[in-house]
């Protein structure tokens, strides 16, 4: 019986212990995964054989400064990932406010499944589903007709909709938790003290939200950043920076190439990751 | 804040827009599902029940939906095991490095799928020499998985307070027993909530999936990525996806109810 | 303390790990890289098979779709199956889109065999990830047309590398209905304003540089480019120029058959370079579509059966190649994907008698006409000594640009 009490008086060993596994998977095995392929950045290939040859050069990412293009593309698809974020949060929080504090319990649940649902569907046939709704003479085009507009067609302006769409439920969750944890007593004594929705909702319900908005978004500007599947189906003639990469990783075969290419978004992530700590929204997720 | 009628009103059909908005493309697939036109023309040139019938027969589909259930299973278990024990670390203890840990465990769903995809690629042929195979796709699952669950678990346990478990410790209960008796009945919920949408995570994802699995294996997502491309396989494919997407009602709403204690219900909520 | 001596143990974890992984293929880099005299080069030393021995049971095959039809699309295109019976082989079949997936692929040493086309023959060859093959082992290589063997594409120095599956060339097509009059050659899809400007499609690949080499080949000869494949650094500027040219007036650059079919049927797509197969798709759901070669000529494909020198199943590999390049095979798979086929016997087996001649299977002039896939590297394929060419990895990085 003596040992019962060892784990709870040694703090240090149980700590130790739990997290043994987990920092051995992920510390190890991925971190280490990402190092590999990070110096495979600074590694150079011979371009007719598509070996990586092990001499240590900085042409990559050399390259991926100087050439207009990466730049370009990266920007397009940063540009890309923030409106979608934005259509997202727009969208999102008008129907989890309703979610949260409008509909009954009971609607609740329903809604919630009705939320959660086209998450099983796979994505690949929903974004084959926009490519049919945007062509020309699709869905959207027989119903954009009789107002005198027409379907936006392949292209940029489809990526937004159909990675808006896709990820909405990823943004609509963590804001109707968020808001499920705003006591209602809140917003009882926000209209006794005066003030009118529109303020209540400026300086009382978003303030208090805004953590979970941005851990929503957290999820859509990763999604959107490495996204190469769904500009390749509704983008028409575009591409994003997934795009570069996977072609790098097949194409030329260039994972030297690919590797410095891949570091952009994650570099761009990690920027995102460490703004966004500050505002505790990393415990909205 | 006054919830005045207007308010509801507006809010509610904004609501109901904004489903219908996420139906529409769902709707369209299992129209399609019945779609003469294997392109899926739209409006459909006609009606045909002989995909379904393909699909009911299509062994490829069944295998790879086989895999899918399998891999996910695997890796939610792993991921709620590993979850837990580092939500457990992380939320009883102090020590240096906790916010380090913490974004360690957030990394693989926060940096793009793609780089996951191709660094654990790499890593598995040349650093450990594995073949890509089953058991790879289940290693690069768990590891974007355990997010989920650490997430929900942590939440859970800073609810909780650690009184309970001291309590029962001073009542001369050991670690272990403690953790059967007192805490894991407490977390059932959170583990059911962070379980579920692991499984989900994992049974639909596709990029890190084309990256890790190997010749013979193939899961869902990545049946319907080979078969999309074939003129005859298309249509069956859309049928899938509609079985999946009704099917999917059920557990969903099963673990609706099951957690369905203290008003928070899927998403976790503290 | 402890956070930075866990830091610093990850550290060193992942980068002694990161020491050790990435490799680069070892035994390939010892006389491989792209060396010797203009468009040749000494391949590594990969050995080659001497028997056959007892078949493994099974087969991973990578093929271009069509190539190897199991059932599983269409249940009455099936040339697998009996394949499957009459070895014991089971065959599981991997489709890629591009020259470029296959490579990728090959070299993870997974498959077995795969349908390559010159552009990534060579390639494989290089870098010793297909081996070469013992001709003498197959019983079909005695009846492949003539002029398909020992090509620049499929063999090195006299030894083959593969047993050809068959040839064809990148056609234009048009939907009838909507593209008046009917276009008359590549013009139409180079030039500066398209009236179908945004419907117009090409294909995905870097290798899509050598058709606006072609053009540019036909129409600008003071730029002095004989082989679309050897362009030096200004014909490549040349080359790319034109495609950004080209680039607003591109609907989708393809290279998934599903996608090019349902653009062309919906009319987001009028005209633009494809394949017979998809001519083919397109004609069965009654799109009005039509093809042609143009005049002057076009690019296109032979696709050679190689086997991977990793490859664990290498007799269920050459039995795989054997049979697939034998009359019966090679005429089922030829009339269904909608090319030339390799065996000069399958012509008397297809179901379409008139197929071999509508193909020009037996015309070697007509088959010399066309510019087939092939790597460019930078010892001038055209022989020009006094110029380096660009290589695929120039192409490489000049197509992203194009795409913009």
């Amino acid at each position: 019986m003596a040992s019962t009490g060892v784990l709870h008086r040694r703090p240090g060993l149980r700590a130790g212990l739990l997290l043994a596994p987990p920092l051995l998977w992920l510390g190890v095995a991925y971190l280490g995964a990402l190092a590999a392929l990070f110096v495979t950045a600074f590694w150079g290939q011979n371009s007719f054989t598509g070996e990586v040859e092990r001499t240590w050069t900085l042409r990559n990412f050399h390259d991926l400064i100087t050439i207009g293009v990466y730049r370009t593309v990266t920007l397009r698809t940063i540009g890309i990932a923030a409106l979608v974020t934005v259509v997202d949060a727009v969208i999102a929080f008008p129907v989890a406010f309703y979610m949260a504090k409008v509909a009954s319990r009971r609607t609740q649940g329903i809604l919630v499944v009705a939320v959660l649902m086209p998450l099983w569907a796979s994505y690949l046939v929903k974004a084959y589903a926009w490519r049919g709704m945007l062509g020309t003479g699709g869905l959207v085009s027989w119903v954009a007709r009789p107002f005198g507009l027409d379907t936006p067609g392949y292209g940029l302006t489809a990526v937004i909709v159909t990675l808006a769409y896709l990820w909405l439920p990823f943004m609509i969750l963590p804001i109707y938790a968020g808001l499920e944890r705003l006591p209602g007593s809140l917003l009882e004594a926000s209209a006794d003290l005066g003030a009118r929705n529109g303020t209540t909702l400026r300086r009382v319900v978003l303030p208090t939200v805004f953590p979970a908005i941005v851990a929503g978004s957290i999820f859509t500007f990763s999604l959107t950043l490495g996204d190469y599947i769904a500009v390749k189906i509704v983008g028409g003639a575009n591409q994003m920076l997934g795009n570069v990469v996977y072609d790098n990783v097949g194409a030329a075969n260039n994972l030297p190439f690919a590797a410095a290419m891949a570091t952009v978004p994650v570099v761009v992530m990690l920027v995102y990751l460490a703004a966004v700590r500050r505002t505790g929204a990393l415990d909205n997720l | 804040m006054t919830f005045s009628r207007g308010l509801r009103t507006g809010l509610l059909v904004f609501t109901a827009l904004a489903l219908a908005l996420v139906y529409t493309p769902l709707a369209l697939v299992v129209l399609n599902s019945f779609n003469t036109d294997k392109s899926f023309g739209w409006p459909p040139s006609g009606l045909t029940l002989e995909w379904w019938g393909a699909a009911a027969q299509s062994e490829g589909a069944r295998a790879a939906l086989l895999v899918s259930v399998e891999v996910a299973l695997l890796a939610t278990v792993l991921s709620l095991v590993l979850g837990t024990m580092a939500a457990l670390a992380l939320q009883r203890h102090r020590f240096f490095g906790r916010n380090a840990v913490s974004l360690l465990i957030i990394l693989p769903i926060a940096l793009p799928g793609i780089v996951t995809g191709i660094a654990l690629n790499n890593a598995f042929r040349t650093i450990f020499g594995w073949e890509l195979g089953f058991l790879t796709i289940v290693v690069a699952h768990a590891t974007f998985c355990i997010v989920t669950v650490f997430n929900n678990v942590q939440a859970r346990l800073r609810r909780l307070g650690g009184n309970l478990e001291e309590a029962s410790m001073d009542l001369g209960a050991g670690t272990f027993t403690t953790f059967r008796l007192v805490t894991f009945p407490l977390l059932r919920s959170a583990l059911l909530a962070g379980g579920l949408l692991a499984f989900a995570l994992s049974f639909d994802e596709i990029i890190v999936t084309t990256f890790t699995a190997g010749a013979r294996e193939q899961t869902l997502p990545l049946w319907i990525f080979n078969n999309l491309f074939r003129p005859n396989q298309a249509p069956v494919v859309n049928v899938v996806a509609a079985v999946l997407i009704v099917a999917s009602i059920v557990p969903i709403w099963l673990a609706q109810r099951l957690s369905g204690s203290q008003n928070e219900g899927l998403t976790g909520a503290r | 303390m402890k956070k930075t001596l866990t830091t610093a143990a990850a550290l060193v974890l992942a980068f002694g790990a990161a020491a050790c992984g990435t490799t680069s293929g070892g035994s390939g880099s010892g006389g491989g890289g792209a060396t010797g005299q203009a468009g040749s080069f000494t391949p590594p030393d990969v050995p080659m098979k001497k028997s056959i021995g007892t078949m493994e049971g099974q087969v991973n095959i990578l093929a271009w779709p069509g190539y190897a039809e199991d059932g599983s699309n269409d249940k009455s295109v099936d040339w697998v199956t009996p394949f499957e019976k009459k070895t014991g082989c089971q065959a599981s079949v991997k489709y890629f889109g591009t020259s470029d997936e296959a490579l990728t692929l090959m070299k993870t040493g997974e498959y077995d065999v795969v349908s390559a086309s010159g552009d990534a023959s060579l390639r494989l060859i290089a870098s010793g990830d297909a081996a070469p093959v013992n001709t003498k082992l197959l019983k079909s290589y005695a009846d492949i047309q003539p002029f398909l063997k020992n090509r620049a594409w499929n063999s090195v120095g006299g030894q083959m590398y593969g047993i050809p599956q068959g040839w064809g060339a990148n056609l234009l097509m048009w939907r009838t209905d909507k593209v008046k009059p009917a276009p008359t050659g590549w013009g139409a899809v180079f030039q500066k304003s398209s009236p179908y400007a945004g419907k117009i499609t090409a294909y995905d690949s870097p290798i899509y540089i050598a058709d606006a080499g072609l053009y540019l080949m036909n129409t600008q000869p003071k730029l002095g480019i004989k082989n679309p494949y050897a362009l030096d650094q200004k014909q490549l500027d040349a080359a790319v120029a034109l495609l950004k040219q080209q680039r607003p007036q591109i609907s989708e650059y393809w290279s998934d058959y599903l996608k090019t079919q349902q653009a062309f049927t919906s009319g987001d797509t009028l005209l633009g370079t494809t394949w017979q197969f998809i001519a083919n798709l397109a004609e069965a759901a009654k799109v009005p579509v039509k093809t042609m070669l143009p005049s002057d000529g076009s690019t296109g494909w032979s696709d050679t059966w190689m086997v991977s020198s990793k490859s664990k199943n290498s007799n269920c590999a050459y039995a795989w190649m054997d049979y697939i390049a034998g009359p019966s095979a090679n005429a089922q798979s030829a009339e269904y994907f909608g090319e030339a086929p390799a065996n000069a016997k399958a012509c008397d087996l297809t179901s379409d008698k008139s197929f071999c001649t509508t193909y020009h299977a037996a015309d070697k002039a007509y088959a010399d006409k066309i510019w087939y896939w092939t790597t460019p590297i930078k010892q001038c394929l055209d022989g020009r000594k006094d110029v380096t060419c660009t290589d695929y990895g120039q192409w490489t990085q000049a197509w992203t640009e194009i795409k913009g």
